[in-house]
């Protein structure tokens, strides 16, 4: 017996550890006053791109001061079903999409013109609900940025309004500024600029659900109870251009179908948190830690 | 004053004392550096230690900091193998002397230098030592590829054993050969992107540009360099532990050709990442990593069988359960190759793994996900090579009884628990979603954590002994100062 004890209480361990989590848990609620509508005008001229710091120029452009939020995104999806834009799929909300050139590049793979998926319904993280004809949002969510969304459905939120995803290099300027700092708020960062994976914000629980997203804007200074953030728009006052969730960004690029997001998320290393980092994933991905913001 | 000279000696001047040190470099700064990501870094103790040493990370230099701490460590690897390859090897000894004096030199310079100059701020003149040690380890490279060189008659194989050709070449000699000039002849495609660093070259890691469909020669040359030099350390420390076991007979004849082939069409394969063969590279290189990994498997069951033999030579017939009780009565001599066995199921298999799936599952993850695999991945065959070390420092400082089996032992669950708690960390999105990952991620973060801390601490017990050992006027150090590693060659 005291042989095999050591096994059974490592058996016991793991399979605790993969216990259901509860993923509806309470959740803070907390107005952070910053306007979801609120569009930031970032001026024309060069600023220094990607860890490198290689001198590039845009247009002028407005990009979202915030990321979409739910409330807003379930918005959409209640005028777009209505005006046939977007249309239920089976366990799925898909919306159209023209398709990419294909060159049959190693390991590309097609984008044809079609219906694509712009979000899941049915999956468990995902923060709106479909209730007859009517979209609506889990209590609590209203002012957290809209996650599980593939890249399609953001890019079908910001064409639906007539706006555009953000490209990359627009996305770092509005997050750098003009000068080389790596977070938008400048060269270190600290556990009350960002959330990220362990940062221990009010909505983090690492020994059950792990990270959650934090509303809009809500590193911005203020003291939610008890929990004091520190001010860390970017300097064209953009919030949560550093961790929260990934962003998704507009670029098509040759010979390859993945999609990039910045910003890093709830879930990254502050490694990931630095304005230059990439990721990327397929189309339609979607998942609880990517959201996005439109441009015009 | 004599009594220091005699330790430093020791310490720098016998194989022994030369390892000793370069485990002990090796252990420091995996302790210190280790505690400045992951969960240490989530519990705050980065912060301090950051504060406590001074240190200064700008934020835009991570990924040049990290290369040059891989380069430090594995430096010091490299150097641990030419020790024990100059000891275990005939070779003349000006060359053992002055291959010897290089390395150590250059191994310390890169380390200390480098880490002086990635950490604490930058002092040029460190960068420039830093570089002049790594110069001096490649030159200590080109002096041990000469002194190797098989087909000198003094270094011919008498006993037909061994592998050799029927004019009494020794072929394990020449796969020692093989694996030094492809390893000096490799750390060229690291240099010389490196020396074209700020010529338009920029640093980078290779994770983090892997779905790129283009990449320029001097990425594909930085890419080919990490994973060969990863898998020629690999492959020399199997012939050393070859050699200390006294690999020979039908399967030593079968291992040592498959080896030299292995090796050297690998090493074409990832050369081959810079030519206009780049497009059938990755299928060279599985074609010579089969004959590479045989000759691994032949190592394993030639030592398994010998292990079973030795064990039961006592008994006339001996049953099953007698001969796996001989196989593991000795866990530093079973250790290398469990552990060669144990990597296909965390580091090979994986990798088979991914690149069959690649498209269908893994490149439809995100790039991080992705990233985590591949940095798990390469992180863990590292670290199986560090603990193979260990087992032959282990019995080379002569552990006995109950010590061997607790160090040997400790050695083998707790590096094999955090192996395994990282493959499973790599893979989860195979099984589990993003949403309900936490509890598994804090099981697996804990159980690796304690692997490796145990195994840690393990390590800082006997470097502790040992220098405890050294203050000691009769200490084992006074034995081990003129021991070869050659004379203690299995019989």
């Amino acid at each position: 017996m005291k042989r095999i004890l050591p096994s059974i209480i490592v058996l016991a361990v793991f399979l605790a550890s993969c216990a259901p989590v509860d993923l509806n848990a309470s959740l803070p609620t907390f107005d952070t006053d910053v306007d979801p509508d609120a569009w930031a005008q970032i001026p024309a001229g060069e600023f220094y791109y990607g860890q490198h710091e290689e001198v590039l120029s845009t247009e002028a452009y407005e990009i979202m001061v915030t990321n979409v939020t739910t409330a807003q995104y379930a918005g959409f999806l209640n005028e777009a079903l209505a005006a046939d834009y977007i249309k239920v799929d089976g366990d799925q909300i898909v919306g159209f999409y023209p398709g990419d050139e294909f060159r049959g590049v190693k390991h590309e793979e097609k984008i044809e013109a079609g219906d694509w998926i712009f979000i899941p319904l049915n999956d468990p993280s995902q923060r709106i609900k479909l209730d007859g004809t009517t979209f609506t949002v889990q209590p609590g969510y209203e002012n957290h940025p809209m996650t599980m969304v593939s890249w399609f459905g953001a890019r079908g939120y910001c064409e639906y309004n007539d706006w555009r995803l953000p490209t990359e290099v627009e996305w770092e300027k509005a997050g750098r500024g003009t000068d080389t700092r790596p977070f938008p708020w400048g060269e270190e960062i600290q556990r009350e600029n960002a959330n990220f994976y362990a940062s221990r914000d009010p909505f983090e629980d690492m020994k059950t659900f792990g990270s959650r997203t934090t509303p809009i804007g809500f590193y911005n200074g203020n003291t939610y109870d008890g929990y004091v953030t520190l001010d860390s728009a970017s300097p064209y006052g953009l919030y949560d251009m550093a961790g929260n969730v990934w962003q998704w960004t507009g670029n098509v690029y040759e010979d390859m179908h993945y999609r990039f997001m910045r910003g890093g998320s709830k879930d990254t290393y502050e490694m990931d948190l630095r304005l230059w980092v990439r990721n990327n994933a397929t189309p339609t991905y979607f998942s609880p830690g990517v959201g996005f913001r439109c441009a015009r | 004053m004599q009594s220091i000279k005699n330790r430093f000696n020791y310490l720098f001047g016998s194989t022994k004392g030369l390892i000793l040190v370069a485990i002990a470099m090796i252990g420091i700064v995996t302790a210190v550096w280790g505690m400045l990501s992951g969960p240490m870094a989530e519990m705050g103790v980065r912060d301090v230690v950051v504060e406590l040493l001074g240190m200064d990370m700008v934020q835009a230099e991570r990924e040049g900091r990290i290369i040059i701490l891989y380069h430090s460590i594995a430096m010091a690897v490299i150097a641990i193998e030419v020790y024990m390859i100059t000891s275990l090897l005939k070779m003349k000894s000006f060359f053992k002397t002055t291959i010897r004096v290089l390395i150590t030199v250059g191994y310390i310079m890169a380390m200390i230098f480098g880490l002086g100059f990635a950490y604490f701020g930058h002092n040029w003149a460190f960068h420039g030592l830093y570089i002049a040690g790594l110069t001096l380890i490649f030159f200590a490279g080109v002096l041990m590829v000469i002194a190797l060189w098989p087909w000198n008659k003094e270094y011919y194989q008498p006993d037909k054993a061994y592998a050799r050709t029927k004019s009494g070449l020794d072929l394990e000699r020449v796969a020692f050969f093989a694996t030094a000039l492809t390893t000096v002849i490799s750390a060229l495609f690291g240099a010389i992107p490196g020396s074209y660093f700020g010529n338009g070259f920029q640093v980078f890691l290779a994770e983090n540009i892997i779905r790129y469909p283009e990449k320029t020669t001097m990425e594909y040359s930085v890419i080919g360099h990490l994973h060969i030099m990863l898998a020629l350390i690999a492959i020399m420390i199997t012939l050393i532990i070859g050699r200390w076991l006294n690999f020979k007979g039908i399967l030593h004849k079968i291992a040592m050709p498959l080896m030299i082939l292995g090796t050297i069409v690998l090493n074409l394969g990832v050369w081959g990442v810079v030519t206009p063969l780049e497009p059938i590279a990755h299928m060279i290189i599985y074609v010579g990593a089969t004959p590479s990994m045989l000759a691994a498997l032949f190592l394993l069951i030639w030592s398994w069988g010998n292990l079973i033999r030795e064990g039961t030579a006592r008994l006339s017939k001996p049953n099953l359960g007698q001969k796996i009780s001989a196989l593991l009565r000795d866990p530093l001599k079973f250790g290398p190759t469990w552990q060669m066995l144990f990597m296909n199921f965390t580091t090979s298999g994986i990798g088979i793994f991914m690149a069959v799936k690649l498209d269908e599952i893994f490149r439809v993850w995100p790039a991080r996900e992705e990233r985590i695999e591949l940095t798990g991945h390469w992180h863990v065959l590292s670290a199986i090579i560090a603990t193979i070390i260990l087992f032959y420092y282990g019995d080379m400082i002569g552990l006995k009884g109950k010590v061997r089996q607790w160090y040997g032992w400790g050695l083998i669950v707790l590096s094999d628990i955090a192996f395994a708690m990282v493959t499973i960390f790599e893979m989860k999105r195979l099984f589990i979603s993003e949403a309900a990952q936490q509890p598994l991620v804090n099981v697996l973060m804990i159980a690796m954590d304690v692997g490796l801390g145990m195994l840690l601490l393990l390590l800082a017990i006997v470097l502790g002994w040992r220098l405890v050992d050294l203050f000691k006027r009769k200490g084992r150090w006074t034995e081990e100062v003129t021991q070869e590693l050659a004379k203690e060659v299995a019989k």
